[in-house]
């Protein structure tokens, strides 16, 4: 009703010109922000806080056991990411093959392990060892982690590395072609050099994702020597009734995550620049 | 001043470097090429014209098998390559191509472009592939570039870079398509030139050019095609110079206007060039 009206009615009669008028708007988000902020401040329990999260005897007791977690983290994390980098190449190569059984059976695969929980597939080889007498993974745990992690990666780069692979100009292949190479060696030597200078970006940020999925790895009855991040952190936090432990662990996944995310930023740009 | 080859499994009389035999091609409903008969004789140039879709660049690609032809035969040396028992890569080796793209390896250097195909197909030695590489960037008029990738080269230098890798592998026959139409004006003559010196030195070279003038001086015989078939051919003089037939005529007028200078028909060619770039 009143907004025709307005419209209708003198500048001079209107609060102020538009800059102004924007000024106030921004004057009062400050505002709200600040109220906001004052009344955490003011309502907190700031010990209560301090006493169950950051407890400097409980740091001082988590603090020698974190260098053996954030290994066993990156042991985890990168033979994972490695099997699955591998795994990952034969399946988007298999997914590109003239031969259609091997595009079934990788579509097959892709489609299956992309859709499981992860926590599923991890049970699973926890298990395989009870329902298959005899059989035993290589590695012991180590090798179930890979293995059982390092399967769903290998879904998910497979499809990142197919990508990358379809990137690449076809007068690439053709160039290589007409020189007598054959179809293997331009693979090898041509497509899949330039296909993963491409996929470097996103085959990072899968590497991330993976750093925190091997949080999940608790499922397999490690013992304490293999605890990575998460387990110790729980462990503790549950032995010691305060979550300390579990922040300080957390904060050592962001000392992990956050540079490659800085990584996959440089590299985006990178890559913008070159094209 | 072609060198005697070392021939292998060839019969004592000299088979040509290319013949092609009753050629057909489709793509899907779309027939390309529409029978082509033709020889290539050692030594020989020959540069193949005609509008945009009429083929040429299809033919070009049929000779090294880039293309599977739907029907026909084409022998390299005496062999049948459309044979499926034919191995195709070995006798790619022995033919140089060259794109309108360049396709130069952009993650690799000038050199190592040119030195790849060498170790991993001839199989020479890590020396004598850098020998050969930076003599044929030297020819090419690039041998300070050698480390230089492609991203850092101008387009006429990229396509410099792709006659020397082609030139690494020794070839007998060079099938260039339409080496120049992706460079701008000014970079087109190095481009030429390079080409020119190779038709001196006695090279066996396919030509699919929009160049009227590069046609007229340097080819022994001008294949006009249109509608995939071989309307024309023969020497320049005849059908650049004295076409017989209409649809001949029709193309050079377009292309070329005859009152022009010869500047002034490479700006046409330019001209027509790039109102078919669709290739």
């Amino acid at each position: 009703m009143t907004a025709p009206s307005t419209v209708a009615l003198p500048a001079s009669r209107r609060r102020g010109s538009p800059r102004q008028r924007a000024r106030r708007v921004r004057m009062i988000q400050y505002a709200v922000l600040l109220l906001a902020v004052l009344a955490v401040l003011l309502t907190a329990d700031w010990h209560g806080i301090g006493q169950a999260f950051f407890r400097a005897d409980m740091i001082a007791e988590t603090l020698p056991g974190l260098p053996r977690a954030i290994l066993n983290t990156l042991i985890y994390t990168f033979g994972a990411f490695a099997f699955g980098l591998v795994a990952g190449t034969v399946l988007a190569l298999m997914r590109l093959s003239q031969v259609a059984a091997y595009r079934w059976l990788a579509t097959a695969y892709v489609e299956f392990f992309r859709g499981l929980p992860a926590l599923i597939v991890l049970i699973a080889f926890s298990l395989i060892a009870l329902v298959l007498p005899g059989f035993r993974i290589p590695g012991g745990e180590v090798g179930t982690v890979w293995l059982g992690l390092g399967i769903v990666s290998s879904a998910y780069l497979s499809e990142t590395v197919r990508a990358g692979i379809l990137a690449v100009p076809k007068g690439q292949v053709e160039a290589a072609r007409s020189l007598g190479m054959s179809a293997g060696e331009a693979t090898r030597k041509i497509v899949l050099p330039q296909a993963f200078r491409i996929i470097l970006p996103p085959m990072t940020n899968e590497l991330i994702l993976l750093v925190k999925d091997s949080s999940l790895v608790y499922v397999l009855g490690l013992v304490p020597g293999q605890y990575e991040l998460t387990k110790f952190g729980r462990d503790l936090a549950n032995s010691q009734s305060n979550l300390t432990p579990l922040v300080a662990c957390g904060l050592c996944y962001l000392i992990i995550t956050i540079p490659l995310t800085i990584l996959v930023k440089r590299l985006e740009a990178n890559a913008a620049k070159a094209r | 001043m072609s060198t005697v080859r070392e021939t292998t499994t060839e019969p004592t009389t000299e088979a040509p470097p290319v013949e092609i035999r009753g050629l057909h091609k489709s793509f899907g409903e779309l027939e390309v090429l529409k029978g082509i008969d033709t020889t290539v004789q050692r030594g020989e140039v020959v540069c193949v014209i005609g509008p945009s879709g009429s083929g040429k660049s299809t033919l070009l690609r049929c000779v090294n098998l880039l293309e599977q032809p739907t029907s026909g035969q084409v022998f390299i040396d005496g062999e049948d390559i459309t044979d499926p028992d034919c191995d195709i890569d070995h006798v790619r080796a022995r033919l140089g191509m060259v794109f309108q793209q360049f396709n130069l390896f952009p993650h690799l250097s000038a050199l190592e472009n040119c030195m790849l195909a060498q170790r991993t197909v001839l199989k020479r030695s890590a020396q004598e592939a850098r020998a050969t590489a930076q003599a044929n960037l030297d020819k090419v008029g690039l041998g300070d570039r050698g480390d230089s990738h492609p991203a850092k080269l101008s387009g006429g230098q990229q396509q410099r870079v792709a006659i020397a890798r082609a030139l690494s592998m020794d070839p007998e026959l060079m099938l260039f398509d339409e080496p120049t139409s992706a460079l701008d004006p000014e970079l087109v003559g190095d481009v030429l030139a390079v080409m020119r010196q190779l038709a001196t030195e006695g090279m066996t070279m396919m030509v699919v050019t929009h160049e009227m003038a590069f046609a007229r001086e340097v080819a022994d015989r001008v294949i006009f095609m249109d509608g995939g078939v071989i309307v024309e051919e023969g020497p320049p003089a005849q059908v650049i110079g004295a076409p017989q037939h209409e649809r001949t005529r029709t193309f050079l007028q377009r292309v070329l206007d005859p009152t022009n200078t010869r500047a002034g028909a490479e700006d046409a060619a330019h001209a027509a060039r790039h109102a078919d770039e669709e290739g």
